[in-house]
């Protein structure tokens, strides 16, 4: 087996389309080319810094205001699940825990972890860390489920004094978190992490 | 580093997009798929009549977006009251300050990306699939299309409203309106067209457009 930068190629991660290094931008589907973005790596980590900024005060404030008559109750995110699961719904309560906690911080320590490895890259596990870096990105939009919720519910809930929903700020600093996390792994070039690999005897596809 | 010496016609070649390794692009037989040997990822998929079923598929899911968004998806009943909503509703649900956003990143994330990114699919497949030459700006709509791909969000909206109807369970009855199934369908559509789309040979039969 060969890479493209080894044969003094430049591959496009849009098309797969070659072409040789130091070509700008691909001819055939107009992204730009990199052979190896050096420089994503500072992406990653910015947008991964801002998703965590964000992801702070997401939890601290309330998600949801529930006014009932008069008297008004705040929910955070944890909260809202475990007033969840004490109706019982242990489910529903496990995906709201899942969507907004375990996966938000998986993804947060897998995307620093992996932009670490391909730092420096070193040979082993390459294959296991792609793995890694594809369940990454396709998890990270599940999180996106309690914004959904508090839009949905928010719209519903509107029964002037007897009970009314409103969302709270951490509507909004979730929502940005969930987003930059997600370009924050969509900056991340894989090819990075096969780097460290040896190359082994040629192989057909 | 060694360097070998390649050939002139680089449009035989096909990189994969996550490892780097090379190799020379071959159509598998009808039905199979060339998989990179190093890292697994599928570099080219054909499926018979493939074309043909991401555009009916997309011409169902263009019908169901619109749909969808005039229809009810939750019904609510409480002691006296009751509430329909659209996703309309849900669009002009975030009525003070910088709330507002995330009404127009969920209406974003839940209609329009879709419905934009099924309209690119259709503009760009079926010229293809008509044997005419491709549309112009091809290339820039089939870019934009697979950029949308990971920004459309239907099936997670889905999971939310089934989310909701427990949350508010004690305080009053909730139904799933017409709408919701049309999101379950949706999602199902949207899934089954991005398996059959294969972005190689989508690539290679607008390759010589302007
Ligand atoms: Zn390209
Ligand atoms: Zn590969």
């Amino acid at each position: 087996m060969i890479t493209a930068r080894q044969s003094g190629l430049v591959a496009c991660r849009s098309c797969g389309r070659v072409w040789p290094l130091g070509t700008p931008t691909c001819g055939r589907c107009g992204a730009a080319l990199v052979s190896r973005d050096a420089k994503s790596l500072q992406r990653v980590m910015a947008w991964w810094t801002a998703g965590l900024i964000c992801y702070i005060p997401a939890n601290l404030y309330p998600m949801l205001v529930t006014t009932t008559f008069g008297s008004e109750e705040k929910g955070t995110i944890v909260g809202g699940a475990i007033e969840i699961a004490r109706h019982g719904d242990f489910l529903i309560a496990a995906i709201v825990l899942i969507a907004s906690v375990m996966i938000p911080v998986s993804k947060f320590i897998a995307i620093a972890y992996l932009a670490h490895s391909a730092w420096r890259p070193r040979p082993g596990g390459a294959l296991r860390r792609l793995h890694l870096f594809e369940a990454t990105e396709f998890i990270g939009r599940w999180s996106m489920i309690d914004v959904f919720v508090v839009a949905i519910l928010s719209a519903l809930v509107q029964f002037s004094v007897v009970a009314s929903i409103h969302p709270g700020p951490a509507a909004l600093t979730f929502a940005l978190s969930v987003i930059f996390t997600m370009l924050s792994a969509k900056s991340f070039d894989p090819r990075l992490i096969w780097d460290g690999e040896t190359i082994e005897s040629p192989a057909e596809p | 580093m060694s360097t070998r010496k390649v050939p002139e016609d680089l449009a035989q070649y096909i990189a994969c997009p996550n490892c780097d390794a090379l190799y020379t692009a071959a159509l598998p037989e009808e039905g199979g798929r060339a998989v990179c040997a190093r890292c697994h990822t599928v570099l080219i998929s054909t499926r018979e009549n493939a074309g043909i079923q991401v555009l009916a598929l997309s011409a169902a899911v263009l019908i169901l977006v619109i749909a969808a968004v005039f229809h009810p998806f939750l019904e609510i009943h409480a002691s006296g009251f009751g509430n329909r909503v659209s996703l309309l509703d849900v669009a002009t649900s975030f009525r003070s300050g910088t709330l507002v956003l995330v009404s127009v990143a969920t209406v974003m994330l839940i209609v329009l990306v879709p419905l934009i990114r099924t309209l690119l699919l259709i503009y760009v497949i079926a010229p293809i699939e008509l044997k005419r030459p491709p549309l112009r700006h091809a290339k820039g709509a089939f870019h934009l299309a697979q950029e949308l791909k990971p920004w459309a969000m239907t099936e997670v909206f889905s999971i939310g409203c089934a989310v909701a109807l427990v949350k508010v369970s004690d305080l009053a009855q909730l139904d799933f309106g017409p709408a919701f199934w049309m999101f379950l369908a949706l999602s199902v559509f949207v899934v089954i067209n991005d398996r059959y789309l294969c972005t190689w040979s989508i690539w290679a039969a607008i390759e010589d457009t302007p």
